[in-house]
């Protein structure tokens, strides 16, 4: 990787309760581009996000941001650091007790104390950019699925943050809301030059958008590099996650004890 | 029977780290004083939401507590011929006791359950994690506001809730049930001392606007973020409020009047 990192993962080990999430991950996140996170349901992608953004702490290893040690930040320094990071929820996570203009307008009346003329400005431009002007007067609960989200990431970018991370920007969305998610953050990432983490299972929306791509799996990076280098990757587990098969180093059937047992079979199952 | 001195140890621990846990909660938030210019407005709407929109059911509940309280004591006192004590017997109820624990009940049921399904939810929600991602501290910015209303709403409602129901009890007693008016309120401002009463009254229902609002906005924040989840927090919010309450009646009922 030639462009330098912006976020840096060494040796990370994050457990919780007696089930360890990540063993050792070592991931370097490159400053300007888009890195897709992928891995099957509950590896921890969502959890390596939070790592990120300092809401949760490692149990050993490094997290660093933007040459920070997010676990060593003092409170403080921690939402200073989060000012640079926007972060889109699964859920959109929007306030359901503001209009969509006044989600987007949070971030600026907390951390700014700009006038409510530029307020109204940025708010209407950050909409604009998501295509949602139309929808400034709306409640959260008059939105779709899709307009949710494109709300969440208009606020956002409304601090013109450095780091953006989608967590399952893609998850249950039908292919016209997609493509538009799909084109929003590539075009965002291009004309802001944001360096964003895409953390989805969605293989070929994510491949389709991201410069640098990594597989997690039982807690390790098994798979990296860019799109083409993984779809040509050896290991017959980033394979199997790519291309979708029921059956592999990943087992269809969940450990279980002999059939003949459960059945109550004494001679066995021939 | 190792199994069951072992569950009641687990138990035991379970109950120690929650009071850790919600202290350090507490700790927090108090840290975290709000700015004057952003904290004011977010403190006025939760004093609106938590007290004002309370005042339907402490105002009905006192009027009928004082009308029950005027026909119960008339009752009883004009056995002995001292139905003209009345009006001292309404307020020194009202003002010591049922104002303030009434109070603090019906607030726990209304408010309390209200603000742990809230926080609850926006935590199931997960718009308590986005704000911190957008460096903003939720304890400052959605528990301190709706801490310090419950704090300060309790008191006042417990004295509207007072005021009402001996208006109540005047309304049956003097209006309806003929005690001459000038003995309800004369034997009333002899009897009831502002500090020793009035003002006791006022400091319990402090300590219970205290203590409901701190059980309410932890339930809510330490939730399981499931439908499920909020939904015991919300249980949980107003049997523990309301145990509080009356035990703690009890002790500052036996500092403050206990002649030992």
């Amino acid at each position: 990787m030639d462009t330098p990192a912006y976020v840096s993962l060494k040796d990370v080990v994050f457990s919780r309760s007696d089930r360890r999430i990540f063993d050792g991950v070592t991931l370097d996140i490159p400053r300007g581009k888009i890195t897709a996170i992928m891995g099957p349901s509950g590896t921890g992608k969502t959890t390596l996000l939070r790592l990120i953004g300092g809401q949760l702490r490692p149990d050993s290893g490094r997290v660093e941001v933007d040459g920070q040690q997010v676990p060593e930040l003092k409170r403080k320094q921690l939402y200073a650091l989060r000012e640079k990071m926007g972060m889109l929820f699964q859920s959109g996570a929007l306030f359901t007790d503001l209009s969509v203009f006044e989600n987007v307008a949070f971030p600026l009346r907390v951390h700014t104390s700009l006038p409510e003329d530029m307020i109204r400005d940025i708010v209407l431009m950050k909409l604009e950019a998501v295509g949602l002007r139309g929808a400034r007067r709306l409640m959260p609960s008059e939105l779709s699925g899709g307009m949710t989200r494109r709300v969440a990431l208009a606020r956002s970018i409304a601090l013109d943050p450095e780091l953006i991370m989608y967590d399952e920007p893609f998850a249950g969305q039908d292919p016209i809301a997609m493509g538009v998610l799909v084109k929003l953050i590539r075009d965002l990432n291009r004309s802001m030059g944001l360096t964003s983490v895409l953390v989805s299972h969605d293989v070929p929306e994510s491949l389709s958008i991201c410069h640098y791509a990594c597989i997690i799996a039982d807690g390790k990076v098994i798979g990296e590099g860019t799109p083409e280098e993984l779809r040509q990757h050896p290991s017959r587990q980033v394979q199997q996650f790519l291309q979708g098969q029921p059956d592999g180093p990943v087992p269809f059937h969940y450990p279980a004890t002999d059939p003949a047992e459960d059945y109550g079979l004494s001679g066995g199952v021939s | 029977m190792i199994d069951r001195i072992a569950s009641l140890g687990r138990l035991g621990l379970d109950i120690v780290t929650s009071f850790g846990r919600s202290g350090q909660f507490l700790a927090g938030v108090l840290a975290g004083v709000p700015r004057p210019v952003t904290g004011f407005p977010l403190l006025i709407k939760q004093l609106y939401s938590v007290g004002v929109l309370s005042l339907a059911i402490v105002v009905v509940s006192g009027l009928f507590i004082g009308m029950v309280l005027g026909l119960q004591g008339y009752t009883i006192l004009s056995d002995y011929g001292s139905e003209a004590a009345i009006g001292q017997m309404i307020a020194l109820t009202l003002v010591r006791e049922l104002g303030p624990v009434v109070t603090a009940l019906l607030f726990a049921g209304r408010a309390g359950s209200a603000l742990t399904a809230e926080i609850g939810l926006m935590k199931a929600t997960e718009q308590l994690s986005s704000m911190e991602m957008m460096g903003v501290d939720p304890l400052r910015r959605v528990i301190a506001p709706r801490l310090w209303a419950g704090f300060i709403a309790m008191p006042v409602l417990a004295v509207i809730f007072s005021v009402v129901g001996i208006w109540g009890g005047m309304l049956v007693g003097v209006d309806w049930l003929g005690v001459f008016e000038g003995s309800f309120w004369g034997n009333m401002q002899s009897s009831v001392d502002f500090v020793d009463d009035v003002m006791n009254g006022v400091i319990k229902s402090v300590v219970f606007g205290f203590v409901c609002a701190w059980i309410a906005v932890y339930q809510g924040y330490d939730c399981v973020p499931t439908s499920a989840g909020i939904s015991s927090a919300t249980t949980k919010t107003v049997v523990y409020s309301s145990l509080a309450v009356l035990g703690l009646d009890f002790v500052l009922t036996a500092v403050m009047f206990g002649d030992f």
